[in-house]
C-alpha cells in the first residue's frame, strides 16, 4: 500500500530545491549558464507545486483543508509531520513568485559573480519552504537555520566593505536568536514533553501553575527569536543595514524571511494561546498588538529620516512587519484576512522596490563602479552582454512610473493593491464582530497606519523629487531586459491582486478561519494514520515477484 | 546536583552576553561560543538528570520509563552542536574578511573616533 502520489507534493517544496541545490554545487563557473536554467527551472517546479498545493487545499481534495505528511511515516506526535493548508500553500506561491522575480533579476550580472550564489539561493528556499510547512518546533528550528546559514552568505555577495560590515552584524544578531529559540524550545519540550505543534497545542490547555508559567517563559523566549526576524521593536534594528547593504535579488528573498517570522508568530500563537487555549489564553496579546504599535512609528520615523532608497525600503519593510504583528496582536478573525492580504501585497511592492533601486541608481553612476571591481576580483573573463541594441526604450519613462507605482504600492493608495489591503482592514477594524463599539486600540492602530502611509508618500516623493526632477545631469541608464521583466512581472501581479481581490480575499477568509480552529487541525494531524509497514502488508507485494528471465 | 548545574550555565551564559556586548569581533565571537555552550547544556538539562540511567532499551527488557533517560534531548542537543558549530565558523571566516578589507577588528568596521 503507498501514499498517493498527490500526497507527495507536499514534500517537493523542500526536496527540490535542496536536490537542485546539491547538483549545481560541483559545476564551476564555467557552467553559468547550465546553473542559471537548472535554478530557474527549480523555481519553476516550485510554483507549480505550489499552484497545485493550492488548488488541491482550496478545492477539497483533502478532509478540511489540510494535507498531512508524515515524514518517514512516524504517526504524529513522535515523527516530523509537514501539513500543507491554504495559508501554507498561499505563503509557497509567494515564495516561488519572488524567488523567480530575484533569480530572474540575476540572470545579466549578479548570479555570475561569486561561485555559489545558486546553490546559496536554492537552499535559501529550502528553509523557508520548509519553515513554512513543517510542524514540529525543533524542525523548525533546522530550517531556520538552513534558511539563516544561506543568507548569510548571499548577504555576502558580491563581497566589499559594506557588505562584510552589514553582515557581521547581521550573523550576530541572528546567532544570539537562534540561541533564544533553542532556549525557548528546551523550556516548551521541558513543561509539555512534546514538540509536535498540534501536540502542544493539545496539552498547553491542560497546564496549571508551576508548569504553566514555565511554559509561559518558554514561549515568550521562542517569541523573542521570531520577532527578532520579524523585526519588531526594539529588535530589528539590524534589518535596514543589512537590507540597504545587500545585493537587490537578495534583499528581496530578505523582504520574505522577515514575513516568515511574522508567519511563525501567527500561527503559533494562534495554535497556542488562542481562546481554546485554556489558562494561557491571550498570553502576549497586548504585547505582540503595541509592539506591533511601536514598530510601525518606528519604521515611520526611519522612512521620515534617510534619503537612501535602500534603507527606505528597509524601513518600509518594518512598517509593514509592524502592521501584521499588530493585526496578529488584535485577536479579531475577519482582521487576519485583511492583514494576509497586505503581507501578500506589501512584500511584492518592497521586493519591486528593492529591485529598481539598483536601475535607479544606475542614473547616478551610469555603470556601478563597485560591481564592476567585483566582476574583476572574481575575474569573470566574459562580460555580460552589453545592454546596447537590446535595451529597453525610454528607460527614464520606466522607471519614473515604475517608481511611482512602487510608492503607490508601499503607501497604501488607489488604485493598486496596497490600497485594497489597507481599505480592508479599516472595514474590519471599524467592524468588530459581536458588534461592539471599536475600541480605542482599534482607532490607534488605524491612525498609525494612516499616519505611517502618509510618511511613506512624503519621503517616497522627496527621493522621486530628488532623482527624478532636480537631478540635471540626468542621463538614461541602460537597462536590460531581463532587469525590466521581473519588475514588471511584481507590478503586474499587484495589479493582478486588485482586479481579483475578491477571490482572493475569499481564499484567505478560509485560510484564516482554517488556522483560527485549532481543535479541527490538533484533530487532523493527531489521527493521520501511518501506512502499514512491508512487515504487516500482504504478501503480494511487487517485491516477490522477480524479474521475468 | 542541580544547583551545580544551573549555577554553571548561568554563569558561562552571562559571560558570554558581556562578551558579546564588547567592542571588538573576536570577543563577540568568543560570547557567542560560550553561549552556545551554556543553550547546549541548558537543552540537555531540560530532559530532568538523570544518574546512571541509560536513554536507550536494552534488547529483551521490557521498556520502563522511570528507569531510562529521556533520549530526545540528548538527540536534539547534537543537532544544536552541530549547528552551533557550523554557523560559528561561519562567522569567523567573515570575521578574518573584515579584517583583511577594513583593517581592524572592531565590529563596526571602523576605530571610534576619538
Amino acid at each position: 500500500m503507498n501514499l498517493p502520489w498527490l500526497d507527495h507534493l507536499i514534500l517537493v517544496p523542500i526536496v527540490l530545491p535542496l536536490l537542485v541545490g546539491a547538483a549545481l554545487a560541483p559545476l564551476t563557473q564555467g557552467w553559468h549558464r547550465l546553473k542559471f536554467w537548472l535554478s530557474y527551472a527549480s523555481v519553476l517546479g516550485m510554483l507549480a507545486t505550489s499552484i497545485a498545493l493550492i488548488t488541491m487545499t482550496d478545492g477539497g481534495h483533502w478532509q478540511d483543508g489540510m494535507g498531512v505528511y508524515l515524514a518517514a511515516n512516524w504517526s504524529a506526535p513522535f515523527g516530523i509531520a509537514l501539513l500543507a493548508d491554504r495559508l501554507s500553500s498561499v505563503m509557497l506561491l509567494l515564495c516561488a513568485v519572488l524567488a523567480l522575480a530575484a533569480l530572474h533579476f540575476t540572470r545579466l550580472r549578479w548570479g555570475r559573480i561569486g561561485v555559489h550564489f545558486h546553490t546559496l539561493f536554492q537552499f535559501l528556499l529550502m528553509g523557508i519552504n520548509g519553515a513554512f510547512l513543517t510542524h514540529d518546533l525543533f524542525n523548525l528550528f533546522v530550517f531556520f537555520e538552513v534558511m539563516l546559514a544561506s543568507s548569510y552568505g548571499l548577504v555576502l555577495h558580491g563581497y566589499n566593505a559594506e557588505r562584510i560590515r552589514a553582515s557581521m552584524q547581521y550573523i550576530a544578531v541572528n546567532l544570539a536568536a537562534a540561541l533564544l529559540f533553542l532556549i525557548g524550545t528546551a523550556l516548551i519540550y521541558a513543561t509539555t514533553g512534546t514538540l509536535n505543534m498540534a501536540d502542544l497545542a493539545a496539552r498547553v490547555a491542560v497546564l496549571t501553575g508551576e508548569e504553566l508559567a514555565l511554559f509561559k517563559v518558554g514561549a515568550a523566549v521562542l517569541a523573542l527569536a521570531f520577532l527578532t526576524k520579524g523585526a519588531m521593536w526594539p529588535l530589528g534594528f539590524w534589518l535596514p543595514t543589512t537590507y540597504a547593504a545587500a545585493s537587490p535579488p537578495v534583499a528581496v528573498m530578505l523582504v520574505l524571511m522577515t514575513k516568515v517570522g511574522a508567519y511563525i508568530v501567527l500561527r503559533l500563537w494562534l495554535l497556542l494561546f488562542s481562546d481554546a487555549g485554556g489558562a494561557a489564553a491571550g498570553f502576549g496579546q497586548d504585547a505582540l498588538l503595541y509592539g506591533g504599535m511601536a514598530t510601525i512609528v518606528f519604521g515611520a520615523a526611519g522612512m521620515l529620516s534617510t534619503d537612501t532608497a535602500g534603507r527606505m525600503a528597509g524601513y518600509g519593510a518594518i512598517v509593514s512587519s509592524g502592521t501584521l504583528l499588530a493585526v496578529i496582536g488584535y485577536g479579531q478573525p475577519s482582521l487576519v484576512t485583511a492583514g494576509l492580504y497586505y503581507l501578500i501585497g506589501s512584500t511584492i511592492g518592497v521586493a519591486a522596490f528593492l529591485l529598481l533601486i539598483e536601475l535607479i541608481d544606475r542614473i547616478r553612476t551610469p555603470r556601478s563602479a563597485m560591481l564592476a571591481l567585483t566582476m574583476e576580483a572574481y575575474a569573470v573573463e566574459d562580460t555580460p552582454d552589453e545592454p546596447v541594441g537590446r535595451g529597453v526604450p525610454a528607460a527614464m519613462a520606466f522607471l519614473s512610473l515604475a517608481f511611482a507605482a512602487c510608492a503607490l504600492m508601499i503607501a497604501g493608495l488607489p488604485p493598486l493593491s496596497g490600497f485594497v489591503a489597507k481599505f480592508g482592514m479599516f472595514h474590519a477594524l471599524l467592524k468588530p464582530m459581536d458588534g461592539a463599539p471599536v475600541p480605542t486600540s482599534g482607532w490607534t492602530l488605524m491612525t498609525l497606519i494612516i499616519v505611517s502611509g502618509l510618511i511613506a508618500v512624503i519621503s517616497m516623493m522627496r527621493f522621486g523629487v530628488r532623482t527624478f526632477w532636480a537631478n540635471a545631469g540626468a542621463e538614461a541608464p541602460k537597462l536590460h531586459r531581463s532587469e525590466v521583466a521581473p519588475i514588471l512581472f511584481l507590478l503586474g501581479l499587484s495589479v493582478v491582486m486588485t482586479v481579483h481581490a475578491n477571490s482572493l480575499f475569499g481564499y484567505l477568509d478560509r485560510a484564516s478561519a482554517d488556522i483560527h480552529r485549532p481543535a479541527t487541525y490538533i484533530g487532523r494531524v493527531l489521527t493521520q494514520p501511518s501506512l502499514p509497514g512491508p512487515a504487516t502488508a500482504p504478501a503480494n507485494s511487487a517485491t516477490s515477484n522477480p524479474e521475468a528471465p | 546536583m542541580e544547583l551545580v548545574i544551573s549555577l554553571a550555565i548561568g554563569i558561562v551564559f552571562a559571560s558570554g552576553i558581556w562578551l558579546v556586548l564588547r567592542p571588538r569581533s573576536f570577543q563577540v565571537l568568543s560570547g557567542l561560543m560560550l553561549m552556545s555552550y551554556a543553550v547546549n547544556l541548558f537543552i540537555f538539562v531540560m530532559g530532568r538528570l538523570w544518574v546512571d540511567a541509560a536513554p536507550l532499551t536494552p534488547p529483551g527488557m521490557t521498556p520502563d520509563p522511570a528507569a531510562l533517560a529521556d533520549p530526545l534531548p540528548q538527540a536534539l542537543v547534537l543537532t544544536a552542536i552541530v549547528i552551533g558549530f557550523a554557523t560559528t565558523a561561519l562567522y569567523l571566516v567573515v570575521m578574518i574578511g573584515s579584517r583583511g578589507l577594513t583593517g581592524t577588528d572592531h565590529v563596526d568596521g571602523k576605530e571610534p573616533e576619538l
